[in-house]
């Protein structure tokens, strides 16, 4: 009980004092924070609960975007409207892509998923979609008002919307990772004969949970879409799919928590990096990568159940 | 005669499982030496550990010296040749390329007068000579893996159940072949066996190896004569 | 008529650059069950060695040569210093590595040759040849990767260090107990990608010229054609190689046309997964538990 105090108390402060005291384009800063702690809780669900590996969430990410752009520059529909649709859309595409390459090893599906990553700004980019998707220009959608006259700017506005969804997805998250199909989630990560024979239909739930992951990431893309006003292929490459993967990673695979680490990590780091060097984000992100696997060579779950057997003998002493 | 291999106070481990406490035991040169034991005793595990394939302690020293703690590797190329649970046979790669891959130690010309020798005790591998080793019976392999390891002209043959999984007859043919095998290649053995009854006739002395420890030690034929051992431990 | 023949041709002169790169990919995951994510920035930094050596004034077959050379010292280099800890480790940490390589290789090629595009040149004339049907390139190049093809499956079907090699990738129990020096094989295994990956790289970069992302949509298709052949089959990886190269040029040019040709490499992917995830000629996959 008194946890959850502790959260809603930490969810006011993070709401109020960013809007009282940020300029717009730190706000914007947060709101981005946000949105890829969406992103990356979307791949700490397929990752870190069910052990599955995701090298293309950036293509769900990139498909969110473009059902929310396109909504709202084709056809009007409020841009609130337009995150249930992307939702859906993207559970449904997780859903597909997932089905094949999870019946075979985690590296199947890292391939596979990689593959989409490398994929998707050629389609995006493609003639035959371009009178939706305009192309390689892109689309500009408007940035939405504060609503009911509040006495809120834009930027402000759009950063508590975004906390907003944030909370929802996290308590969504929360309260789905510590049920009874979180159980059978972990259990497949880490038993998956086991689970199978404890009458968990694998393919069923690792397909299902791909959809569900891909689903907030896309939520994500969305959101991020009508915080950045704009959409276009190249900014959804490969390198997106792998930044949430280092953010993923960065913040400890299996932890709920750590996804707004990793979150405030890729926002931030990279930008102080470019100011280095154009090579120097990536050549970061390759090194925490590394670093964190041979620190952590059994996952950041290893890890903590190493340090606990560790205090635990200690303790014994 | 002098101790070939020497090992004093065995110590072995998988992880944190500990397996072998403390063994003390000699193989003589040009000798057979058996061990003897129920399944989980440690018998695999102490020719894994001559190997240097498992975490352990204690001294193990081959012709005067100590090869504890080296890589598997150096240990083989000391001329220890391993002829492992289960076979180890290459199944994707032939017949021919196993046997190439036991002289891989020594120079190609040597390796290939010596296949004429393999095929003299064993010529069911001529026969197969371009098979994929994954297509030969359970004796065939045997052969093979006997021959593989003999083709890096050993000093001590470690062999571990060669009699596993085979038909009888098929297991009398191989030990017989082994004698042979003994004389002309000037070859000292140490054999792990379940098959208390072919291990004890074939060797000249034998340990009784219980989980990890050694409970009895002497000649091979003390103690396949000794009624109480026969009946408490080799249960026969 | 003429078109298709000349789309089939050309698609296998591509072909042949993909069928090394799944060699290099599937030589690795054999002996050691990754996937190596980095292996179109490994080959691309090799390219720019070469053309690096090229600068400075040395024929082009020295400096091919010499950067063949280089980069299998790197392949070997990496190996011994990133991937031998992480040997045993699960999916996630392998992957994680590759993806880490992968990122510092991209970063350091960029930060040493810079981002912009770069012309690069090609031993062979640009004439067409074979009464038009392929340029001379494209003939010289299908000519050097079917050498390298070829002198690798010698190699390993006729030395006894290729038998080695082989064989620790099989059963590394059992070669350790003939005297293999099982960790000198991986690596060396990872020199051999590398070196090939380097020749790749040199075959394509007069086609689609330089820059430090060149290789990864190449490293797609050699996917493709790994995963189509059977990624644990290195001669079904060749042969998927240059099928994924005919079906894209046939595709770019009567399907989807060029601006898909990606996205046809993934559906090849999918399609392989779902219809026959073992490839064309591989064994059976089973997932490890």
């Amino acid at each position: 009980m008194r946890a959850s105090w502790l959260i809603a108390i930490l969810v006011l402060i993070a709401a109020i004092w960013p809007v009282a005291t940020f300029s717009g384009y730190h706000l914007f800063q947060l709101t981005m924070v946000v949105v890829y702690a969406i992103a990356i809780l979307g791949l700490a669900i397929l990752t870190g609960i069910n052990g599955q590996i995701s090298l293309g969430h950036g293509a769900f990410y990139a498909i969110g975007a473009y059902t929310t752009a396109i909504l709202m520059a084709s056809w009007d529909v409020p841009y609130w409207v337009t995150l249930p649709v992307s939702a859906v859309v993207c559970a449904g595409v997780g859903f597909l892509v997932g089905l094949p390459a999870l019946r075979l090893g985690g590296l199947y599906l890292a391939l596979t998923t990689f593959a989409l990553a490398v994929a998707i700004p050629q389609v995006l980019k493609h003639k035959a979609f371009e009178t939706w998707t305009g192309g390689v220009q892109g689309l500009v959608i408007d940035k939405p008002e504060a609503p009911f006259d509040l006495p809120l700017t834009s930027d402000q506005w759009l950063y508590l919307f975004s906390l907003f969804v944030g909370v929802i997805m996290y308590a969504l998250a929360v309260n789905l990772t510590q049920g009874r199909i979180g159980r059978a989630m972990r259990a497949v990560r880490d038993h998956a004969v086991a689970a199978e024979a404890m009458g968990i239909n694998l393919a069923m739930l690792k397909t299902r949970t791909f959809a569900v992951s891909a689903m907030y990431t896309g939520v994500a893309g969305s959101l991020g879409a009508i915080a950045v006003a704009f959409v276009a292929p190249d900014s959804f490459s490969v390198f997106l799919s792998i930044t949430f993967f280092v953010g993923l990673v960065a913040g400890g695979a299996a932890s709920i928590g750590g996804t707004i680490i990793g979150a405030i990590f890729i926002e931030f780091v990279p930008n102080l990096a470019d100011k280095v060097s154009k090579a120097a984000p990536g050549a970061v992100y390759g090194v925490i990568l590394i670093v964190m696997m041979f620190l952590m060579p059994k996952g950041a779950g290893g890890f903590v159940a190493d340090m606990w057997r560790k205090l635990v003998k200690a303790g014994g002493r | 005669m002098t101790a070939l291999l020497d090992v004093k106070g065995l110590h072995a481990a998988y992880g944190e499982t500990k397996v072998l406490h403390g063994l003390d035991f000699a193989v003589q040169q040009g000798g057979v030496t058996a061990l003897l034991g129920a399944n989980g005793a440690g018998k695999t595990t102490t020719l894994r550990a001559i190997c240097g394939m498992v975490r352990t302690q204690g001294a193990i020293v081959l012709g005067g010296k100590h090869i504890e703690g080296m890589a598997t590797e150096d240990i083989v190329r000391l001329g220890v040749a391993h002829v492992p649970d289960g076979r180890g046979t290459f199944m994707e790669l032939t017949v021919e390329e196993n046997m190439r891959l036991g002289a891989y130690t020594r120079p190609a010309r040597e390796a290939t007068a010596d296949f004429d020798r393999m095929f003299g005790y064993f010529p069911r591998l001529k026969e197969r000579f371009r098979q994929q080793a994954g297509t030969l019976s359970g004796g065939e392999q045997q052969m093979l893996a006997i021959s593989r390891a003999l083709l890096l002209r050993p000093k001590l043959l470690l062999l571990d159940e060669p009699s596993f999984g085979l038909a009888p007859l098929i297991v009398k043919e191989i030990f017989g072949i082994m004698r042979r095998i003994k004389d002309e290649e000037g070859v000292s053995i140490l054999l792990v066996e379940q098959n208390a009854t072919i291990a004890l006739a074939f060797a000249d002395h034998a340990y009784l190896l219980e989980t990890g420890r050694i409970v009895i030690s002497g000649p091979a034929s003390d103690i396949s004569k000794d009624e109480s051992i026969r009946r408490s431990y080799l249960g026969y | 008529m003429e078109g298709f023949i000349h789309q089939v041709i050309s698609g296998i002169a591509t072909g042949g650059i993909y069928a090394s790169v799944a060699l290099a990919l599937v030589m690795i995951y054999q002996a050691t069950h990754h996937v190596n994510f980095a292996q179109g920035e490994m080959a691309t930094f090799s390219t720019y060695i070469t053309l690096t050596l090229i600068n400075i004034g040395l024929p082009y077959w020295v400096a091919f040569l010499g950067a063949v050379a280089i980069s299998f010292v790197i392949g070997v280099a990496i190996e011994r210093l990133l991937m031998r800890p992480v040997a045993n480790a699960p999916v996630l940490t392998s992957v994680g590595v590759f993806v880490g390589l992968l990122l510092i290789v991209n970063s350091v090629t960029g930060w040493m040759f810079d981002y912009t595009i770069k012309q690069f040149p090609s031993p062979f004339s640009g004439k067409p040849m074979l009464g038009g049907f392929l340029s001379g390139h494209e003939l010289g190049s299908t000519g050097v990767t079917l050498a390298v093809l070829i002198s690798v499956y010698l190699f390993f079907k006729h030395t006894r260090l290729g038998l080695a090699m082989r064989a620790a990738a099989f059963n590394p129990v059992s070669s350790r107990l003939v005297g293999v020096r099982v960790g000198w094989m991986l690596a060396l295994g990872w020199g051999l990608a590398a070196a090939i990956g380097s020749v790749a790289g040199c075959m394509v970069a007069p086609i689609v010229f330089l820059d430090p992302n060149m290789m990864s949509g190449i490293l797609l298709y050699a996917f493709a054609g790994a995963l189509l052949g059977g990624i644990d089959s290195p001669l079904g990886a060749v042969l998927g190689g240059f099928m994924v190269g005919v079906i894209e040029n046939l595709g770019g040019a009567y399907v989807v046309g060029t601006e898909l040709k990606l996205t046809l490499a993934l559906i090849i992917i999918i399609s392989v997964l779902t219809l026959k995830p073992s490839g064309l000629m591989g064994r059976k996959v089973y997932s490890r538990v």
